[in-house]
């Protein structure tokens, strides 16, 4: 029977399958970081508990850590530092490889993990962070979970889960000049909301999908949590494994016909699809507090929830270009690997942003990121244009209670959470391309990327 | 941790705004230890207080009401519980005392972490669940049905689920009752897809940069 590239995955995965109708399905890999990793370890020890095969368990210092030059275990989120020497401390108890704080593979777990070569086409891989999804752009089944389950796969190599439903996601056409993959995946979501993949996994496929190059991809599949799916999956082909070929701790080469097998047949089932037509997609921006709230960059703020507009400060009718700005962040796990920053610095060359912009940071998805980038002298062209320029890490993505923007602030940031406070208490952040990032900051209000092309 | 509270009577706080997120329901900056207690404080801090530094409340919020303080049951409007993957969402309502959330849909990691402690999530349709927000409701877990008034409403749980919330399962010890079987199919595996086990490992890189005090 035809299957799909998920369904190959999951019966290749499946131990057993409980009377309830639950399987028990085998986790390849498990990824961990400070954040809501130390919890689980701390719960393991408690518990007595020994990981089952500790080589296939990673851990990353990201989320609270410091991204100042010449950081050290201290953070500017006060009490930040346990967290930090816990999980050290942990990792080295357990005998988990793990990326410290001044390791120069360190980095955000999603970026880190496909330059490692830990996520490989076909594995199942688990982090407690829901964004895991961004590496099943590699054909993996990545997903989030809970620092429970997390326990769960360490402890016993597995999770105990009811088979997810299929969606399959198909962008037709070519994707405009100017228009991106984070421009994909909010047009989908604004088109179908932010509960419009629930607890499905939603395989993107497409001639729009297939021109990406990996990590694009990933921007892609970093946002299938956003839309609510279960996680993403892109089949894996030539650019796949060219990508991951020789990585650290990636097969040297992907010629076997396993890998060759690793997607869904012709006429492979789903339980649901969707089609977006690629070629009629704009620049797009959000307007309110959710992923969903997202109109194109030409559009006018419609009409929502009225606590969105109260909290973002914007009223239906408004255009969304044009919105004063004062601060912007480029950096995530949706948007800080190499070709985001040098798309943003293409727009940022020789260009000074607005002195309305009281904070703008670029944060490199890993310090490989940052060193291929100083190499290539990207960060003199962010610095030059009024960017700091930092160590990497998730920074402001999200607020930990430690660095801030100033009080009040509007945001353009090439994150992928929009929500109230996500980058601190009462600022409003509006999620776009690091492109759009780039050319609001010089303009010092929500700007069409477009227009600063060269 | 006990099974579920069986039967379960109590107010439905109505908290009916959709894509409530984890970021809301425990904000990152009141996560302030690597354990899984403390946090019932900080739940909801955004909304539940006024100025969460000094904790004065906001009378406005739904919990800080009287006749809602303290519920244990959470009605919903749709994609509860989205965003981070954080299981402090689900350790700060489990704290407070939530023993139960009905809404239009859940987020899935959260759901799944709900499940994981005990916490039940009930899925109705959204009229229904604009129904019950605000009024004393039973849930009989056992028999899967929630009754308000004179008016019954069945729900649905994977069978799993059910046993773990009525039976108060760690599902790890569950799962441990297979080893045998997960042991038989690593080894099998290990033969077909060598890449996933033999890691080759790198020498760990040693800090380059000096540790600011
Ligand atoms: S960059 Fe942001 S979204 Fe990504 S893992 Fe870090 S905090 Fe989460």
């Amino acid at each position: 029977m035809a299957r799909t590239l998920f369904a190959k995955i999951w019966d290749a995965h499946r131990v057993a399958s409980l009377p309830g109708g639950a399987d028990i399905i085998a986790i390849d890999r498990v990824f961990l970081h400070e954040r809501t990793g130390a919890a689980a370890l701390a719960r393991m020890a408690e518990m007595g508990r020994a990981l089952r095969d500790p080589a296939r368990v990673f851990a990353v210092m990201d989320h609270i850590v410091d991204t100042r030059p010449g950081r050290g275990d201290g953070t500017l989120m006060k009490g930040g530092e346990g967290f930090i020497t816990e999980t050290r401390a942990a990792c080295q108890a357990a005998g988990i490889t793990l990326f410290d704080v001044n390791d120069e593979r360190q980095g955000i777990v999603h970026v880190i993990s496909p330059e490692q070569g830990i996520v490989l086409p076909g594995v199942t891989l688990v982090a407690p962070d829901s964004h895991t999804c961004t590496q099943g752009a590699f054909g993996a089944l990545a997903w989030g979970i809970g620092s429970s389950e997390a326990e769960h796969a360490m402890v016993t190599g597995t999770l105990r889960m009811e088979r997810p439903r299929t969606m399959r996601v198909e962008f037709t056409g070519d994707v405009p000049a100017g228009v991106t993959a984070k421009d994909m995946v909010l047009a989908l979501i604004a088109a179908h909301g932010a509960g419009g993949g629930a607890a499905h996994v939603v395989e993107f496929a497409g001639k729009a999908v297939r021109a990406l190059d990996m990590e694009a991809r990933m921007t892609l599949c970093n946002m299938a949590t956003e839309f609510s799916a279960m996680t993403g999956i892109i089949a894996p082909d030539r650019k796949t494994f060219e990508y991951l070929a020789g990585r650290p701790y990636a097969p040297a080469d992907f010629t076997a016909p396993y890998w060759q097998e690793l997607a869904s047949d012709q006429d492979a089932a789903f339980d649901a699809a969707i089609t977006m037509d690629a070629s009629q997609l704009a620049p797009m921006v959000s307007w309110g507090t959710s992923p969903e709230h997202t109109i194109p960059i030409t559009a006018k703020v419609p009409q929502g929830p009225a606590r969105a507009h109260d909290y973002i400060g914007l009223s239906a009718g408004a255009p969304i270009a044009g919105t004063p700005l004062n601060t912007a962040f480029i950096g995530s796990c949706t948007n800080s690997r190499i070709s985001d920053l040098r798309r943003a610095a293409a727009i940022l060359k020789g260009r000074r942003i607005s002195p309305s912009i009281q904070k703008a940071l670029v944060v490199p998805g890993s310090m490989a990121v940052k060193r291929q980038a100083e190499a290539e002298g990207l960060d003199t062209v962010f610095t030059e244009a009024g960017f700091e320029w930092r160590m990497s890490g998730c920074s402001l993505c999200f607020y930990a209670g430690g660095e801030g923007f100033p009080e009040g602030s509007r945001a353009i940031s090439s994150t992928n959470r929009n929500f109230e406070g996500r980058q601190g208490p009462g600022i409003r952040t509006h999620i776009a391309s690091p492109e759009t990032v780039a050319a609001s900051a010089i303009a010092g209000a929500i700007a069409d990327p477009r227009d600063y092309a060269r | 941790m006990s099974a579920f509270p069986q039967p379960l009577t109590g107010m439905a706080a109505p908290l009916l705004r959709d894509n409530v997120d984890t970021d809301t329901i425990i904000p990152s900056r009141e996560m302030r230890s690597t354990g899984r207690t403390g946090l019932a404080d900080g739940m909801f801090a955004p909304w539940r207080y006024s100025d969460a530094d000094t904790r004065s409340e906001n009378p406005d919020f739904v919990l800080n009401q009287p006749e809602y303080r303290g519920s244990a049951i959470l009605a919903a409007g749709s994609n509860f519980g989205c965003g981070s993957s954080r299981e402090h969402a689900v350790w700060a309502l489990a704290e407070y005392g939530i023993k139960a959330i009905i809404a239009a849909s859940f987020a899935p990691i959260f759901r799944s972490n709900c499940i994981r402690n005990f916490i039940l999530p009930i899925t109705l349709d959204r009229a229904v669940v604009e129904a019950l927000a605000g009024r004393e409701v039973t849930i009989d877990l056992a028999a899967l049905a929630l009754t308000c008034g004179d008016q019954g409403y069945p729900f649905t749980l994977e069978v799993e689920a059910h046993e773990m919330l009525t039976q108060g399962l760690d599902a790890i010890d569950l799962t441990l009752q297979q080893a045998a079987a997960i042991d038989a199919w690593t080894l099998a595996d290990r033969a077909a897809r060598p890449w996933v086990y033999d890691l080759t490992r790198p020498a760990p890189i040693p800090p380059k940069e000096a540790a600011r005090p």
